[in-house]
């Protein structure tokens, strides 16, 4: 079958996608600032975050729980290094600052990588997980970096504009990054480096059969992750204009995993269908009384229903949806449109052992 | 040129099959080294002012104490269920405040301080003690019978289950007993401080109990899994779950007391944490990482590797808010993260972990 034929599968899957972006282009024309700004700017952030992890977990296996430290890493810096109040008195512009950030956050994904990376399944997300929240610690005890109160208004380029009195270039900034992001994961994945992590995470002892040095890839792979997580940590920080502890603590590492679960952990693009669906439930029950300050609850109660009741999230969920849609339109039995890392998502429950 | 070929080929075996990657020796030598500095420096300091290294010893051993409690049911559960309950902080932390609630029910609410003079009967620390244990106990239970039972072997999801459980645990416990950080009183029969023998030192009995409470808990623990049936079970239950059951051992109820068991466990730790130290909203989130980082240091589910992993962890965390230079003691998580580097770097399974 010639791969460019526009099926009905292939049309249900990617014609809402598209909508979706064409939607979010104009978004500007259609909402308010504050909901741009408050809901769908912090959702592409937050969702660039999500696509660290699931970026991770899709492609090479590995699910951590580190990612929120490495945005972390990627802010302080930033934070650190440009002019702002609190943390230290360096007061670089805004731009080396945020190249310093980057580069910080990729030479900490490295080493973390490095420690880590002979750990597998839940060991590895231990690992990650006593890692980030160390971090959390480390920035809330040294006060010459940061400390509780944080650092606080950050400098940011001129580009980034105000982000409370003029939402849209922050807003198209974070619509670039995230496209940017996207699109480099679904490259990285075709090539010859993108297929190895994919061997990687199906069957790590076969692949070092095969002469490739395992460890050294998953390595690589999280400092990519890492690069992609410090996006979101620039991101976050030209967003609140601020960074404290409080923005990479324990609970901030759960909104991210819970934004990946609920989208799906094994696509992609479930990285931003959740943290739309996060930012806009959290945007919602703020004006319900029952909910009122309850918030995570909500989010926890949500969490536990998809884990249990769908564990490839919405993106599962649309999944069935179009698979069922489209043998009904075509009157064919049901095939997928496209063999991605959706299919791992029951297998992948079951996290690849080393040998 | 053949001959040094082949013996390439057998040093790269070799090294495959003792697990040490190229660079192993370079390793070891520059771990020895750091062991062998700070091993100095802890020399150097004690030999300036023993009075303050006998001080500080004993609270990184009272605190290991506390650290094994915690983490001993954490790797219990793990090693038989492969469960990693992301939930045992929050256990933790639930505990603790039960007991407080119910402390300040009974003594009318006139008993905080952490080790001034206590107005509680010995009833009134030891009734909370129990329930609490109880309650967070069967808290556990029901957790794993709902969520845990039907979805065995799934880790990742489990793991993910679990933290959904801490999410709500957190969210309720701000809402019912809010933020304030308190202490429960110790019993009155308790000493206030204990003398020394040396230095005319005088120092918190009710820390030196909570390590004799760590070392009962160590030393049953084992007898339980080394001598009863129970622990025989447990045991092949960590090697083989279907041959155990294949056997016509009810498994189930197994898993469902070790449960029970690993969360009373965590109340325990809870209590005596929140008597020693205090009760806080962010105990979850500490003792979560605590958790992790024994059993990461000692090896997933070994209880003598949660012996060393708390001893280690315990001491470096004491040792290291004193210990270093002046003006640097706020790095002192560093060395926590470098403590857990070390061992990952030699043993990705942990001290006592086994391969796999």
């Amino acid at each position: 079958m010639n791969r460019s034929v526009l099926t009905i599968e292939r049309a249900l899957w990617w014609g809402p996608g598209l909508l979706f972006v064409l939607v979010l282009a104009v978004a500007p024309l259609l909402f308010s600032d504050f909901y741009l700004s408050q809901v769908i700017t912090k959702a592409l952030w937050l969702g660039i975050a999500a696509a660290s992890l699931i970026f991770l977990a899709a492609y090479v296996g590995m699910v951590s729980l580190g990612q929120v430290a490495l945005y972390g890493i990627a802010g302080f810096t930033m934070a650190n290094l440009a002019a702002a109040s609190g943390g230290s008195p360096i007061a670089w512009s805004p731009w080396p600052a945020t190249l310093a950030g980057i580069l910080a956050a990729v030479g900490a994904g490295l080493f973390i990588g490095a420690i880590a990376s002979r750990s597998y399944g839940i060991y590895f997300l231990m690992i990650t997980l006593a890692v980030g929240v160390l971090t959390f610690y480390f920035f809330a005890q040294v006060t010459q970096l940061s400390g509780f109160g944080g650092v606080n208004n950050v400098a940011r380029p001129g580009i980034v504009s105000n982000p409370v009195r003029d939402p849209q270039n922050l807003f198209y900034i974070a619509l670039i990054a995230s496209a940017a992001v996207y699109l480099f994961v679904r490259y990285l994945a075709r090539t010859p480096l993108g297929l190895a992590l994919q061997g990687v995470r199906d069957d790590p002892s076969r692949m070092r059969a095969l002469g490739y040095n395992v460890p050294l890839l998953r390595m690589l792979a999280f400092g990519l992750g890492a690069l992609i997580a410090s996006f979101a940590g620039i991101l976050s920080v030209w967003w609140n204009t601020r960074i404290s502890p409080g923005s990479i603590d324990l609970a901030r590492t759960i909104d991210v995993l819970v934004i990946a679960v609920i989208g799906g952990l094994y696509r992609l693009e479930g990285a931003w269908v959740g943290a739309f669906a996060f930012a806009a439930l959290d945007n919602w029950t703020r004006g319900l009384d029952i909910v009122g300050q309850r918030f995570n609850t909500v989010v926890g109660a949500i969490f536990l229903a998809i884990v249990i009741l769908s564990p490839g999230g919405l993106m599962g969920i649309w999944q069935s949806i179009t698979d069922f849609l489209a043998s009904r339109l075509s009157g064919r039995p049901p095939a997928r449109p496209s063999a991605g890392p959706a299919d791992e998502a029951r297998a992948a429950s079951d996290s690849p052992q080393p040998s | 040129m053949s001959g040094q070929t082949a013996t390439a080929a057998d040093l790269g075996r070799r090294a495959r099959l003792t697990g040490l990657p190229p660079g192993a020796l370079a390793l070891r030598v520059a771990v020895t080294l750091v062991i062998a500095f700070v091993a100095v420096w802890v020399a150097y300091k004690a030999y300036g002012e023993p009075r303050t290294f006998v001080i500080v010893g004993l609270n990184g051993l009272t605190l290991a104490g506390l650290y094994f409690v915690v983490a001993s049911g954490f790797t219990l559960i793990f090693g038989l269920m492969r469960v990693v309950n992301m939930a045992h902080g929050s256990l933790y932390m639930l505990a603790g405040f039960f007991a407080l609630e119910l402390q300040t029910t009974l003594t009318g609410g006139e008993t905080t301080s952490a080790f001034g003079s206590s107005e509680a009967g010995l009833g009134d620390w030891l009734i909370p003690l129990i329930v609490a244990c109880l309650a967070v106990g069967v808290i556990g239970l029901v957790m794993q019978q709902l969520f845990l039972r039907w979805n065995q072997g799934q880790e990742l999801r489990q793991a993910l289950i679990t933290i959904a459980i801490s999410i709500i645990i957190a969210d309720q416990t701000l809402a019912h007993f809010g933020g304030i950080a308190e202490s429960l009183a110790a019993p009155d029969v308790f000493p206030e401080s204990v003398d020394l023998p040396f230095s005319n030192l005088t120092y918190p009995f009710f820390r030196i109990f909570v390590l004799l409470v760590a070392i009962a808990v160590g030393l049953s623990l084992w007898a339980m899994i080394q001598r009863t049936r129970f622990g025989m079970i447990v045991r092949a239950g960590v090697d083989d779950r279907q041959m155990v059951s294949a056997l016509g051992i009810n498994i189930q109820l197994v898993f469902a007391s070790a449960f029970f068991l690993g969360a009373m466990l965590a109340g325990l730790g809870g209590v005596l944490g929140g008597t020693m130290i205090s009760v806080d909203k962010a105990n979850d989130t500490q003792y979560l990482l605590i958790s992790l980082i024994v059993v990461i240091i000692g090896g997933m589910g070994s209880l003598a590797g949660a012996a060393i992993g708390a001893l280690a962890l315990g001491l470096v965390d004491s040792f290291g808010d004193v210990y270093l230079p002046a003006g640097y003691t706020n790095y002192s998580i560093l060395l926590i993260f470098g403590l857990l580097v070390l061992v990952l770097a030699i043993r990705p399974q942990g001290l006592l972990g086994r391969p796999g």
